[in-house]
């Protein structure tokens, strides 16, 4: 299991456009996606789920990677929220 | 009349008759035996909305860029997340009821859970939900007949739209839009030549629809407080955006007023079209290259239309920003080419890799800086690491051999590093010769912003065939104040005579060396600079599109010996 911590800096939070962007690169992984922000979490394969946690610019978020190919996933999606959120 | 306040977001002024667009939605519980065929009524619906979506995407992404046609993608994740159609079809099965039903239902649940966070961005996240639903019920009515009422818009007639493009209304005379809120997909399906304003009721002015609006150049006020019934609808109106204004009923002398300003806009922009086709010229005979400032392809169409006479920048970081890893040899030179031929025989000067300070990429994979403006950054990053630059080098000069291609180098401040590129540029011209693949002879210029480059401007022009002027750059360097500090707005003089007598000392060189010198940064469009510029000598300018006019007007109306 793998875990990485990230604070939102985009002014819109988590809204459409970014949560179908990680929902988008989540999926192309076979191991599970977590995404929590205080006590909710959802998983980061759906783009509901994503925008449900009403995630706000300066909000921490976890995510936690757990499966085969969990390395990778952690690259790829640490990688895309640090340049896009 | 009745004046009703809110928040200008785009445009100048429209005065027309307003239209109030009302999404009314009356969909029945209405029970069903064949829970099966409702299933494939469902299923039917998304697929069309999925396509529909698509050729959304596709539109928005040729109009408006893919920043903004993004949300369109989103909105085809949000029909195919199970949390979405899973309920839809729970619905269907365990209530036996129509899908239409089954869809408003799920919509309103989604939408209700977001709408309840104490958040205004979080209610425009639930206007997406409630976007794809719609969507998807405009969908199932038009197949249903007409026995329910869906996705409609009153217009004046009473008529009812029904199509599966929701909000393609037709209308004889253009009009002013009012509606609670507009979703992207109706935005941009708006027949834009009908549409003289929006005004919503909600919205922000970083909504999708305030975006699109201003790209579409249409005047357009949110979070307006009016309200959106019979008292206004058909009503003659008028939208002030600079006063965040509508005017309901304008009386005479409001009219009268506002139409004066309406025209004096035209007047100029008319006068400004005018301009077009003509040489920037002075009356004593002095000519300026108008250059464009781009960041993408889709800008190419801007500098055309506003008759841009090249492109005196064309940044390359959007080609790599916003992605994951390196753009290849071949994607680039697909942008490169397309960038020459569009420009049609005119010149188009592309600045290789400007990253670094604040324009980050993540997998360059870039040591954290203490002081990013003074660190690793564009040419530094180029030299240090030759497979990146050698990739953009060969992918633009195979492409200068489609246009009028030029390159040039950021942030120089050294004759070696000068010469280091032309090394670099042999090898990367060898291995082309070496497998026989054509190229052009693309003009060599560099980036004059550092306070060295200028001291060493003489010797600088020996070696290369123009310079521009980075003024950002260079200002920023020069008073050694940082751009993005507004606490330092007070010591910042953007005329401040160092970087003019900078400016006057580069032309002069470039001149002695017999090579042209332009200035592309935003002092280029500084219309108190045009003439001190004019009289240094200064042989283009290059700005964003929207300013060439402007100048060009200028120039044509400036002698410089008086």
């Amino acid at each position: 299991m793998k875990e990485f911590k990230y604070t939102i800096s985009d002014a819109m939070g988590l809204h459409a456009r970014p949560a179908g962007v990680l929902a988008k690169a989540a999926r192309a992984f076979s191991c599970d996606v977590r995404l929590i922000r205080n006590e909710k979490s959802a998983d980061c394969k759906g783009i509901i789920g994503i925008m449900g946690l009403g995630v706000k610019k300066g909000d921490e978020v976890t995510v936690i990677f757990d499966g085969t190919d969990e390395d990778t996933a952690y690259e790829k999606i640490s990688g895309i929220m640090r340049e896009n959120l | 009349m009745q004046i009703y306040n809110g928040k200008g977001v785009s445009g100048g002024i429209a005065i027309g008759r307003i239209r109030v667009y009302k999404r009314e939605q009356h969909i029945s519980r209405i029970s069903v035996e064949d829970t099966e065929e409702e299933l494939i009524r469902f299923r039917a619906a998304k697929r069309e909305a999925l396509r529909q979506l698509q050729l959304l995407y596709e539109k928005a992404l040729k109009d408006l860029g893919k920043e903004n046609a993004a949300i369109f993608e989103a909105h085809q994740m949000i029909l195919e997340d199970m949390e979405f159609y899973e309920s839809a079809e729970a619905i269907i099965q365990e209530q036996k009821v129509i899908a239409e039903y089954a869809v408003f239902e799920t919509g309103k649940r989604i939408s209700e859970t977001f709408a309840q966070m104490d958040d205004s961005y979080m209610k425009e996240r639930a206007a997406d939900v409630k976007d794809v639903s719609d969507r998807l019920l405009t969908i199932l009515n038009a197949s249903n007949g007409d026995t329910l009422k869906g996705d409609a818009l009153n217009g004046d007639t009473g008529d009812v739209c029904n199509s599966a493009a929701a909000g393609s209304f037709i209308s004889e005379e253009p009009f002013i839009l009012a509606a609670r809120d507009l979703s992207p997909s109706e935005t941009i399906q708006l027949d834009k030549s009908k549409v003289l304003s929006f005004v919503t009721a909600l919205g922000l002015s970083n909504s999708h629809s305030a975006i699109l609006a201003r790209m579409m150049a249409i005047p357009a006020v949110a979070r307006a407080e009016l309200p959106l019934d019979d008292s206004i609808d058909g009503k003659p109106g008028i939208v002030d955006r600079e006063a965040g204004v509508i005017y309901v009923e304008p009386d005479e002398k409001t009219l009268t007023e506002m139409k004066l300003r309406k025209q004096k806009d035209k007047e100029k922009q008319e006068m400004l079209e005018k301009l077009k086709g003509k040489e920037s010229i002075t009356p004593d005979g002095q000519k300026v290259m108008l250059y464009a400032n781009i960041g993408s392809l889709e800008d190419i169409d801007a500098a055309v239309r506003n008759d841009a006479e090249g492109i005196g920048l064309f940044r390359t970081e959007f080609i790599y920003m916003g992605r994951e890893d390196f753009p290849t040899e071949e994607e680039q030179f697909q942008i490169y080419k397309q960038a020459a031929e569009r420009m049609n025989g005119r010149q188009v000067i592309i600045r290789t890799l400007d990253i670094g300070a604040d324009k980050k990429c993540e997998y360059f994979g870039m040591e954290p800086e203490e002081n990013p403006a003074l660190g690793c950054r564009a040419i530094r990053i180029c030299l240090t690491r030759p497979e990146i630059f050698e990739t953009q080098l060969r992918a633009l000069y195979r492409a200068s051999n489609f246009g009028k291609l030029a390159i040039m180098y950021p942030m120089i401040t050294s004759i070696k590093e000068v010469r280091r590129i032309k090394e670099i540029i042999s090898k990367v011209k060898a291995g082309l010769d070496a497998k026989g693949v054509p190229y052009g002879s693309p003009k060599q210029g560099i980036m004059i912003e550092t306070p060295a480059a200028v001291l060493i401007s003489k010797e600088l022009a020996r070696e290369v065939d123009f310079f521009s002027i980075g003024t950002n750059d260079l200002t920023q360097y020069t008073l050694a104040i940082d751009r993005q500090n507004t606490r330092l707005d007070e010591f910042y003089d953007a005329h401040h005579p160092a970087i003019l007598r900078m400016i006057s000392m580069v032309v002069e060189n470039a001149h002695a060396a017999g090579i042209w010198a332009g200035i592309c940064g935003e002092l280029g469009a500084d219309p108190l600079l045009t003439k001190e510029f004019l009289a240094m000598g200064v042989d283009e300018l290059s700005m964003c599109p929207e300013s060439i006019l402007q100048i060009r007007k200028i120039i044509l109306e400036t002698d410089i010996k008086n």
